[in-house]
């Protein structure tokens, strides 16, 4: 018997505020399901909208992205330009055709260990119902890579 | 046409200008860049309608660059590529004099306040048949225009004939051309082409003229000119910058206002 899909979702997170974060989810027991890997990186700032392509060019289902709340950059700005960047981003991959409910965007703060739990609780049930996605990857396996 | 072989003759006489950039005849009736030095040369400068490629892309070759001044035969788009290189400090106002073909004369244009001035009076349109494309595609689903796009980018074959064709894609070194580390797949497949194309039009977002010359570049007639008026389309839209109106720095991704849209934040 086939075993029931399990969406894998890669999360860039800010180092300041949603990977504080997600610490404070796990220091505070709060379970959540485990199909998400983070990847901790300085700023939302920091996040190339190429890693977005990467992700699911190497098998992730869903992507989620978080960073600190607006006004709370460790690096004063970083997140306001990643959210201009997000807001033209997503209207590209939309063009492109990539489902853009694959791919969240989120501010937690380092104080939001429970609203961590809830985004990739609610991610990852979206995600599973969406089914796997191949779209990019299955180019991947297209090609040389 | 007269008008501008005279135009281009006085100009090397005096001295003004070491190098006119213009049209002459290319294969069939489509036509090419050519690059006159000395007043004979001007007799093969053409003026018409078939005239429409972005000449703007020679301003930033160290070649040219290197003589000087230069005159550059400009439609409205080249006008606004002119704008925009301003804008990034990318061209000179003293390197510079733009030959507008206007009512069967030419009319010099020598500052970037005149080019601000005459592109605020032109139309900003795009060509019929691409609106009815974006217009096309954008009542598709997803999915079909996902496998419009897998379709029509599995054609691509890396040749990169729209890079440099781009009035915008001036860096020396292009992201695309590092192979340690290599971030884009340098062979010509399904997903290195899609990376490519994707990163062309997010590098494009906010700076793209909508000159079209990428896509009439493109050996295969892939329409990847649209990927690049969606990104500027996005722009224009959200925070009101149309690409090459202003010849001041004024680039949208580079900064932000603290009440930009979040409703897809959650």
């Amino acid at each position: 018997m086939a075993e029931p899909f399990e969406p894998k979702l890669t999360a860039f997170v800010c180092n300041w505020c949603t990977y504080a974060g997600a610490d404070l989810t796990g220091t505070s027991r709060i379970k959540y399901q485990a199909n998400v890997r983070v990847i901790r990186l300085p700023c939302t700032g920091r996040i190339d909208f190429m890693m977005v392509l990467k992700a699911f060019a190497r098998g992730s289902d869903g992507v989620i992205i978080s960073g600190c709340h607006p006004n709370d950059c460790h690096y004063t700005s970083g997140n306001y330009h990643a959210r201009r960047r997000w807001m033209v981003f997503r209207d590209l991959i939309d063009f492109v055709g990539i489902d853009l409910a694959r791919v969240t965007f989120s501010w937690i703060s380092a104080a939001e260990g429970a609203k961590w739990a809830s985004l990739v609780n609610e991610t990852t049930d979206r995600v599973r119902a969406l089914g796997p996605y191949q779209e990019i990857g299955k180019l991947a396996a297209a090609g040389i890579e | 046409m007269e008008s501008l072989q005279r135009k281009a003759q006085e100009l090397l006489a005096a001295g003004t200008v070491k190098l006119v950039i213009g049209y002459g005849e290319g294969t069939g009736v489509r036509r090419r860049p050519i690059f006159v030095r000395t007043g004979d040369q001007a007799g093969s400068l053409v003026l018409d309608p078939a005239c429409t490629q972005n000449l703007a892309t020679y301003l930033t070759k160290a070649e040219v660059r290197a003589l000087g001044r230069t005159a550059l035969v400009a439609t409205p788009s080249t006008l606004r590529s002119i704008l925009q290189l301003a804008a990034e400090r990318q061209v000179r106002e003293e390197n510079l004099l733009a030959l507008v073909p206007l009512a069967g004369t030419i009319k010099e244009l020598t500052t970037f306040a005149d080019i601000e001035a005459m592109v605020a009076t032109l139309p900003d349109e795009i060509a019929r048949a691409d609106q009815e494309m974006l217009t096309q595609l954008g009542a598709m689903s997803v999915v079909e225009r996902r496998a419009f796009w897998e379709k029509e980018l599995g054609r691509c074959v890396k040749c990169y004939a729209c890079r440099a064709a781009c009035p915008m894609c001036y860096c020396e070194r292009c992201t695309m051309d590092n192979n340690r580390p290599q971030w884009v797949p340098v062979a010509s497949h399904a997903l290195g082409n899609l990376e490519y194309h994707v990163v062309r039009a997010m590098h494009l977002a906010g700076r793209c003229v909508r000159c079209g010359t990428c896509g009439a570049a493109c050996p295969h007639g892939i329409p990847i000119h649209l990927l690049t008026f969606a990104s500027e389309g996005s722009v224009r839209r959200q925070f009101g910058q149309p690409g090459g109106a202003s010849s001041r720095p004024t680039y949208a991704l580079a900064t932000f206002k603290p009440d930009d849209k979040e409703d897809f934040i959650r």
